[in-house]
């Protein structure tokens, strides 16, 4: 039977549920003129949960529902940080959907409906709640791609979404049945994450564990868009309504990251030799593709696709350090990578006005003489996304390199460092269009004057320079959440 | 006393850039007024550095240690040698001197022109004086941000592959850096410069972290064979920033070769001297020879800047060769402080000829030799500037290339005469193209009507030119104040690179 003192330490997930069915009934009921309410609404919930999950930090760790669901201070720091990228997100994406007619309640609901999935995978203690927010987060992002539902761009991405990411869910969910019943032969079978740990080492079918990890590693794979993994995400985040890619980009990486820690670390965590190599080669192989491939691309959304990939290799180099420094490389990594993606891609919806995508990159040819603030911000988006320093992208991508190297990879380390020059050009590109181009007729114009989306894209894109010269706190949150 | 002299000067000039970024968009005046406030205040209490440095007392001095990250313990740390004093006062100084040369030519956005070059000022500030190895890293990639805007924005024709090249080039060397670095933590714990030079390490670990450390330096230095970036970005960059590229730019690399190859890596820098000693002849020798026949003005000051630089690698790997193989310190100092000596020189002579290729430009709009003869006669005094620091770049007695470039031969010969034959080929083909190039430049009729047009030196650009030339002058006649001030740290290096760590 459920406790009272289950409740609580769920308290969080449970009021987002709650809330968000809350405000679907509202916007069902709800005057047309009173809509533009919702927006707030969905923005108070989500400080109000980042509050909950602040005020509620339990010490140490805590698990409810029989160890179903645990409670420490990783999954606080990733919820906090998918909530706050999310509610970027609302404030960004505001005048988009405004302009595009998408601003109806379903938006929100099924944002929030999402965010609660990343707040289940990153707080999983069994691989059945991990498999359930997973679910939760994907489907719901498989409407939210498909919300401009009249064109066939999102279509086409949400029907290509669907169908890989149910093959990859498939895959999981095959390597999850192995891997339990490997954890069977030779001792109890469990679902129980902390308990297959100690129980994996004593399987009397190691080939079936193996073959279990290695689906199980496609599935994580495949969320963080790890090359050769990899082919949805472009298209994806092409078609999807600007709004949603820049959710996809952030809190669903972040969750990425939960379930690759949950699944790798928690579950496999004393058979890190044998996937630590996976990973590597996994990282290798995204670091080139992703670098690679993005130089070619025009399109700003496909090019931040590629990058995407490429990030989520140096993500790779921490975890598959396979140690607590390792994992609190990738966290700060992920975190960072959050900001990063969301100030950029801030940026272009801030320039995006009604039949002007601001999507191409030579969009943003001249901003700089147009909107010179909004260039600076991008600049700064850029620059740490390349991974200059002083920006915060910088120490991420250190903190990682570090991480490869103590882990005993400096071959992995060196792959690292030599794709990030390779992957330097693109962002330069960007960066030139903006600043050395004349503008061009039918380019972006001025940013939106909505003044909620000015100032916080100005404070995203700063704190990129701010935590680039004073990164030791988040540092430290990170470390002490794993110990390290 | 107040203890963070170094700290106001980093951070003076950066964040000074957001007032002038502020007033620039409506009131390009104001900007160009406030920044020229910034870089003048810099300087003065610059000049502090020398009433504070005791060239007699401890190496290094005036340090600040502040914790930045202490869950990985990288200190925001600094602390000056002679070397960096001499280096930072060059530095401020020419700060105010490439906000004077642009006062009027940049008309484009100045205030965000004028903010690069205070960031740029503060940044390389930063790099002269970092002890920690991780804080001079983000210095030294950090400047590159200022530099790629200021070529890209204000630039020439093809301004954006010359600064594309610049920046990647660049990045590509330090990236190598950065992995030694992040190896040597691993041994160390720490980034401090002093705990790292002190750690002991095998002969293979230096070999591989020599070369990671070289590829870097090298490329920003540039030597030959990587130094192709820095004609195209010279051809293409503004006059100001092609002042802070060859005058303090390139002087990042022969510093991060100081403080990080001589005392971390000392074993492997002796035993691969030889291939510095010979790239640094190619330099001298065969880039001299290529500068001879350019028809770009600033091609030609750019690439007599790889050859001139070439001296200065020449007498840092030198003073290997001479302690070890004969433990002759006296000589290696000789050569070191040659080399710190032409560092500085060249800065102010390469900053000079850009400045007047500059003042030239802005009036005709070319830079091709072909298109001027008999500038003399239009711009009489601005032909006696001219005239000065073309013999300060061929190295005549009296002027500051002579003082640098005479040590270093001298202590070249010790070592083998051989070297010191191939450097002095310097002297004349140095003369050979920068004669050649006053001849056709200034001497002669005036045969091009762009010529027949040139209006005669402002006030404004004489006072540049001016301070230019007292840091020439000053530094050719009287070298010994300077030399004194670099002693001690020239001392210290020699000491670090004399350990045998194997």
């Amino acid at each position: 039977m459920p406790t009272l003192n289950d409740v609580l330490i769920m308290l969080p997930e449970l009021y987002v549920v709650t809330a968000t069915c809350f405000l679907f009934m509202l916007d069902a009921f709800m005057k047309p003129a009173q809509r533009p309410l919702l927006h707030w609404l969905a923005i108070g919930v989500l400080l109000v949960a980042i509050f909950m999950v602040v005020a509620g930090q339990p010490e140490g760790t805590v698990t409810a529902f029989g160890g179903m669901f645990v409670r420490d201070q990783v999954a606080e720091i990733i919820k906090v940080f998918a909530l706050a990228t999310t509610a970027m997100v609302f404030v960004y994406g505001r005048p988009y959907l405004i302009d595009r007619g998408l601003r109806g309640g379903e938006f929100y609901t099924l944002m929030l409906f999402a965010v609660v999935g990343i707040m289940l995978v990153v707080s999983a203690g069994n691989l059945l709640t991990l498999y359930l927010g997973l679910e939760l987060l994907a489907l719901s992002s498989y409407a939210l791609v498909a919300l401009n539902r009249d064109q066939k761009l999102p279509a086409e991405a949400a029907i290509k979404f669907f169908v890989l990411s149910a093959l990859a869910s498939g895959m999981l969910l095959y390597g999850m049945s192995m891997v339990y019943g490997a954890s069977g032969m030779g001792g109890e079978a469990t679902l129980g994450l902390a308990q297959l740990n100690q129980v994996l080492g004593y399987t009397t079918a190691p080939k079936l564990l193996q073959f279990g990890m290695i689906f199980m590693i496609v599935g994580v794979a495949f969320e963080l868009g790890i090359a050769p993994f990899h082919m949805w995400l472009p298209d994806v985040y092409h078609g999807a309504p600007s709004p949603v890619t820049t959710f996809i980009s952030a809190g669903s990486k972040l969750a990425a990251f939960g379930l690759a820690y949950r699944l790798l670390a928690t579950g496999m965590g004393d058979l890190g030799e044998q996937w630590r190599l996976i990973l590597a080669v996994l990282a290798t192989a995204s670091l080139v593709i992703g670098n690679l491939v993005a130089i070619v691309q025009t399109n700003f959304k496909r090019m931040m696709a590629y990058s995407t990939i490429s990030h989520m290799g140096y993500l790779l180099l921490g975890l598959s350090a396979g140690n607590p420094e390792g994992y609190a490389a990738a966290m700060f990594y992920a975190i960072c990578y959050a900001l990063m993606a969301v100030a950029a891609f801030g940026v272009m919806l801030a320039l995006s006005r009604a039949g002007f995508e601001c999507e191409e990159i030579s969009d943003f040819k001249g901003l700089n003489q147009k909107a010179p603030w909004m260039a600076f911000l991008m600049l700064l988006a850029m620059f740490s996304l390349a991974g200059v320093p002083p920006l915060f992208g910088f120490w991420a991508k250190v903190m990682v390199l570090e991480a490869a190297i103590h882990g005993g990879m400096l071959w992995l380390a060196i792959v690292g460092i030599v794709t990030a020059f390779i992957g330097l050009y693109y962002y330069l590109y960007v960066i030139k269009v903006m600043y050395f181009d004349q503008p061009e007729e039918g380019g972006a114009v001025a940013a939106k004057p909505d003044r909620s989306l000015r100032v916080v894209l100005s404070a995203n894109a700063l704190s990129l320079l701010v935590l680039g010269v004073w990164w030791g706190p988040l540092l430290g949150w990170c470390k002490r959440a794993f110990g390290a | 006393m107040f203890n963070h002299l170094l700290s106001l000067l980093i951070w003076l000039p950066i964040v000074g850039a957001v007032p002038v970024l502020i007033a620039g968009s409506r009131h390009p005046m104001a900007a160009r007024v406030l920044a020229l406030l910034v870089t003048v205040v810099t300087f003065l209490i610059s000049l502090d550095l020398l009433v504070q440095y005791d060239p007699n007392g401890a190496v290094m001095q005036l340090a600040e240690t502040h914790r930045w990250i202490a869950y990985w313990g990288i200190h925001f740390s600094l602390a000056v040698d002679g070397i960096s004093v001499a280096l930072i006062l060059m530095t401020t100084f020419v700060g105010i001197l490439v906000i004077g040369g642009a006062w009027k030519v940049i008309q484009n956005r100045p205030h965000q022109y004028m903010a690069c070059m205070l960031v740029l000022e503060g940044l390389l500030v930063g790099v002269f004086c970092a002890t920690d190895a991780l804080l001079f890293y983000a210095f030294f990639e950090a400047v590159l941000i200022p530099m790629f805007i200021l070529i890209g924005m204000w630039g020439g024709p093809r301004r954006v592959y010359a600064t594309l090249k610049l920046f990647i080039y660049t990045f590509t060397g330090s990236v190598f850096m950065l992995i030694a670095l992040l190896y040597l933590y691993q041994q160390a714990h720490t980034f401090d410069l002093a705990t790292l030079a002190a750690l002991p390490l095998t002969m293979r670990e230096q070999t591989w972290v020599f070369f990671a450390f070289l590829f870097a330096f090298a490329i920003k230095v540039p030597m030959v064979p990587v130094h192709t970036w820095l004609p195209d970005a010279h051809v293409e960059a503004p006059t100001g920033g092609s002042v802070w590229l060859a005058a303090v730019m390139l002087k990042i690399g022969t510093y991060g070769m100081l403080r990080f190859i001589l005392p971390i890596t000392p074993d492997a820098g002796a035993h691969y001297a030889w291939i510095v000693i010979v790239l640094s002849l190619v330099a001298i020798v065969y880039i001299g020879y290529v500068a001879l026949v350019q028809e770009d003005m600033k091609k030609l000051v750019a690439y007599s800047s790889v050859a001139h630089m070439g001296f200065v690698t020449l007498g840092i790997f030198i003073a290997f060769m001479l302690v070890r193989q004969s433990s002759d310190l006296d000589v290696a100092t000789l050569g070191l402080q040659g080399a710190m000596v032409q560092m500085i020189s060249h800065g102010f002579v390469s900053g000079a000829m850009f400045t007047c290729i500059g003042v030239m430009y802005d009036r005709t709009h070319t830079r091709q030799i072909k298109d001027y003869g008999g500038v003399i006669n239009m711009m009489p005094w601005f032909g006696f500037f001219y005239v000065l620091f073309a013999m300060a770049n061929t190295g005549l007695p009296g002027t500051s290339g002579f003082v640098g470039e005479f040590m270093v031969i001298l202590a070249s010969f010790t070592a083998s005469p051989w070297i010191a034959i191939f450097a002095t080929f310097t002297l004349i083909i140095g003369a050979g193209y920068t004669l050649w190039l006053v001849k056709r430049v200034l001497w002669g009729a005036v045969v091009t009507e762009q010529v027949a047009k040139m209006k005669p030196l402002e006030a404004r650009e004489a006072w540049v030119l001016i301070g230019f030339a007292l840091g020439v002058m000053a530094i050719g006649v009287w070298p010994q104040p300077l030399i004194h001030l670099m002693d001690s740290g020239v001392a210290h290096l020699l000491q670090q690179l004399a350990v045998q760590k194997v």
